[in-house]
């Protein structure tokens, strides 16, 4: 990568660079290659991802093209002495989180009607929930909180390295190859390609693909440390960079299988019964350890001092606590497995890991609660660091039921029933969405240069408006999800089962419907953040200069 | 807290090393994440004990196949466990607890994690072909208050059964006791088994001991995507003969 730096008395000619030649060649190439084989593929939907393929190598190509024409000879790394940053692709992946929010959330409320009321799965393959609620968990986990990670990654990454992001296309690829492999994933899903692996459900070419995308982001992460201005890699850096790597890990081996042929998409994965139980949960459980946690948790870190203008309350509690986490994390998939043919030894092993990491999860809620100490008033008046603070007491709900699930006889009762689905809502709405929405509030007007969000009335509404669909969310789940593991154990006084299992099923009705309804109010709650985000972006007042953060240094 | 200038550094000042150094910071993460990994689920591969030494069970038919990846397609795991935990209630509701054996030739495993409907472990057997067409039709016409989307598509679409033998090699590739002779014979096999008084009865039977095979569709001569998937779902659970299975030989 050059540096634009110092050759300011010669011309410099506009070149095409060797990322853009290279990444062109390689584009067109993809091209014809998928488009051999549409023409060869054994199954119609197979042959539609592959012309989706060839249409998205195709535009990329004519995307280098026209940015060629539009870029200026060299890109400076710094202007009048400040980094030049690289903001456009953190734009486009914090619109696209709004946008997958909004899908993934839209298509949670309509399974849960499903749910409620199965007429909903109208009897077509490409609505019935099986289908559906993969694509539900997908956009939520991946399309929104993951490009809620790529977005506040790299700019994090830029600010506290006082660096340009690396690479000149590399960004852009990231984020953009990211979010084709949602749409490859989610269109897959509604056509019935699937692995059947829950959370990993992408067949083996999204996964190849997405292994190519996520390493370009290792490396662009990395390669903008390398250029960082500040001696110490700041502690949300440490957190991302635990993210991308463990999640690499995570994927790749999960995810080994063997493709019938090029012209099919389906595969078969290497593990077999109780091996791929265990990796499954190995995966699955630090898909929730370090995409959901690790990641949002870099958020914490960063978004909350900004906002609350104050610095992170224990340098040393953050130390201890990322590498508590870290280490602990990758023990607790067992717990996914309690009483069933895992061994006892490993089950043991992961209920005592899940347990411990109990202190770790909470060392990390307490340093973002403190971080507050002496602006906790400010909850009162700015709604965005309320929603931020929220989230991290929900963090600490969810992180204290998490170890208490994991005890065997407590898991007895709540493995398989909707206790899962609230323990899993609470932490994915009130934590990682609550944190996600203060770090958009925060981000859009950096971002665009604006003052404010531009109502934060309309915030305050998300707020409450969300807050108490989640109370809805979870407490029907509470109930629903106890009330039928007592059921499924209850025996009569003569000694049978008191209850068949569609008596279980019926039960839950009310609860569903309660459930639906919380989820409605999150729906609308993220809508207001939409109307309120589209409002501050096309506002035209732009942020005078001192009028934020003018703070007169102390005497 | 003050640190004599003789002091070695302290831990915090140790720690440094991690916050400078991107690349040393990747090697401790990694380090970090790679035990509990590594403790968890290297010994599955090697300890004896992991998987129980059990008679009956045969990898599936090429119909059976074709089935469970029916079953994957619609997503039958997001509501659906197979995996009865040794726990009273369960082995009286649903049968024996799931041994790992029975698993052994699943790519991947279909333990599911939540029972929206029951747990279809141990079905095989406890439904006539019949209801399941029906149930599969429209689950409300034999369950009233069922919440089961209804997969009318099933029958309606003939099964794929062109690529079974590619599969079935995939599959032999990874471990699952396909012989070469399967493998040629698939489609054939596929056929055999979705119809009554099939000449080539005897020879499937040979391949694949106590399979069922009969006509399951009442269809004769179209062999479709819910015949497939009924034939997965009658031998789920039925392979292990738990009358002569001995629970104290396997206690693990």
């Amino acid at each position: 990568m050059e540096r634009g730096s110092g050759i300011m008395d010669g011309i410099t000619e506009k070149k095409l660079s060797f990322g853009e030649l290279g990444l062109s060649f390689v584009l067109a190439l993809v091209a014809v290659g998928a488009i051999f084989v549409a023409a060869k593929a054994w199954t119609p939907e197979f042959a539609f991802h592959a012309y989706l393929f060839a249409a998205a190598a195709i535009a990329g190509v004519f995307a280098i093209g026209n940015r060629y024409f539009a870029r200026p000879a060299q890109t400076p790394q710094e202007i009048d002495g400040k980094p030049n940053y690289n903001f456009g692709p953190v734009k486009f992946a914090t619109l696209a989180a709004l946008f997958w929010g909004i899908a993934g959330f839209t298509v949670g409320l309509y399974i849960a009607l499903e749910l409620s009321w199965p007429v909903f799965n109208l009897d077509l393959p490409w609505t019935s929930f099986g289908r559906l609620r993969p694509l539900h968990t997908s956009a939520v986990i991946f399309a929104f909180g993951g490009n809620v990670l790529l977005a506040t990654s790299f700019y994090v990454v830029q600010r506290t390295c006082r660096a340009r992001l690396a690479g000149d296309l590399a960004p852009w690829f990231v984020v953009l190859g990211y979010n084709f492999f949602i749409v490859i994933a989610g269109t897959g899903y509604l056509l019935g390609i699937t692995q059947g692996k829950e959370y990993a459900e992408p067949e083996w070419y999204s996964d190849s693909w997405l292994t190519i995308v996520w390493v370009t982001y290792l490396l662009v992460f990395l390669g903008t440390l390398w250029k960082r201005k500040e001696p110490h890699i700041y502690v949300a850096n440490w957190f991302y960079l635990a993210f991308i790597v463990t999640v690499a890990v995570l994927h790749l081996g999960n995810n080994a299988a063997i493709p019938v042929s090029i012209f099919s998409s389906k595969s078969y994965i290497v593990w077999s019964g109780v091996q791929d139980a265990m990796i499954q949960w190995w995966y699955g459980h630090n898909a929730v350890g370090f995409f959901l946690t690790a990641g949002f948790l870099a958020i914490v870190y960063y978004f909350i001092p900004k906002r609350a203008d104050r610095p992170v309350y224990s340098y040393r509690l953050s130390i201890i606590h990322f590498w508590a986490l870290i280490f602990m994390y990758i023990w607790a998939g067992p717990h996914h497995l309690h009483y069933t043919a895992l061994p006892d030894w490993a089950q043991t092993l992961g209920m005592t890991f899940s347990i411990m990491l109990w202190m770790p999860s909470w060392g990390g809620m307490i340093n973002g609660l403190m971080t507050l100490s002496g602006a906790w008033d400010k909850l009162r008046t700015d709604p965005v660091l309320r929603m931020m603070v929220v989230s991290v007491a929900f963090y600490g709900m969810a992180t204290f039921e998490g170890p208490m699930m994991s005890i065997k006889s407590v898991n007895s009762l709540s493995h398989y029933t909707d206790w899962g689905i609230g323990h899993v809502h609470s932490g994915a709405l009130g934590w990682v969405a609550y944190v996600s929405f203060g770090a958009i509030y925060c981000l859009v007007p950096w971002l665009w240069n604006k003052r404010e969000v531009y109502s934060l009335k309309l915030v305050n509404w998300h707020f409450w408006v969300s807050t108490i669909g989640i109370v809805f969310y979870i407490s029907a789940m509470w109930v629903a999800g106890i009330m039928q593991g007592l059921m499924w154990r209850a025996y009569t006084a003569l000694g049978f089962l008191e209850y068949s299992f569609v008596e279980t099923s019926e039960a839950m009705h009310p609860m569903y419907i309660i459930r639906a309804l919380g989820g409605g109010m999150f729906l609308i709650g993220a809508i207001i953040m939409v109307y309120n985000i589209y409002m501050t972006i096309r506002s035209p007042e732009p942020a005078a200069l001192g009028t934020r953060a003018a703070f007169v240094p102390g005497e | 807290m003050t640190h004599p200038a003789s002091h070695s550094p302290s831990l915090w000042q140790r720690h440094q090393i991690f916050e400078k150094n991107s690349i040393i910071l990747v090697i401790g993460i990694l380090i970090a994440i790679s035990i509990g990994g590594l403790v968890e689920v290297l010994p599955l591969f090697y300890l004896k004990s992991t998987i129980e030494q059990v008679d009956g069970i045969r990898p599936l038919t090429p119909l059976e196949l074709t089935g469970r990846n029916i079953y994957v397609r619609e997503g039958c795991y997001n509501c659906h466990s197979q995996m009865i935990r040794p726990l009273r209630d369960e082995v009286e509701r649903y049968g024996h607890y799931s041994l790992a054996a029975e698993s052994m030739y699943d790519h991947p495993f279909q333990w599911g994690s939540k029972r929206t409907g029951p747990d279809l472990a141990r079905v095989g057997g406890k439904y006539s072909d019949d209801w399941h067409r029906d149930h599969l039709r429209n689950p409300r016409s034999v369950v009233p208050a069922s919440i089961m989307p209804g997969y009318p598509w099933l029958e309606q679409n003939l099964v794929d059964i062109s690529h079974i033998g590619e599969n079935m090699a995939v599959l032999a590739v990874e471990g699952v006791p396909y012989t070469t002779d399967m493998i040629k014979s698939a489609v054939s096999d596929a056929k055999t088994q979705g119809s009554a008084d099939d000449a080539s009865t005897a020879d499937f039977t040979k391949r694949y001991p106590k399979a069922i095979s009969r006509d399951l569709g009442g269809n004769v001569g179209r062999l479709t995507e819910a015949d497939a998937l009924i034939a997965y779902l009658q031998l789920l659970g039925t392979q292990v003969d738990f009358k002569l299975y001995d629970d104290k030989a396997n206690i693990r």
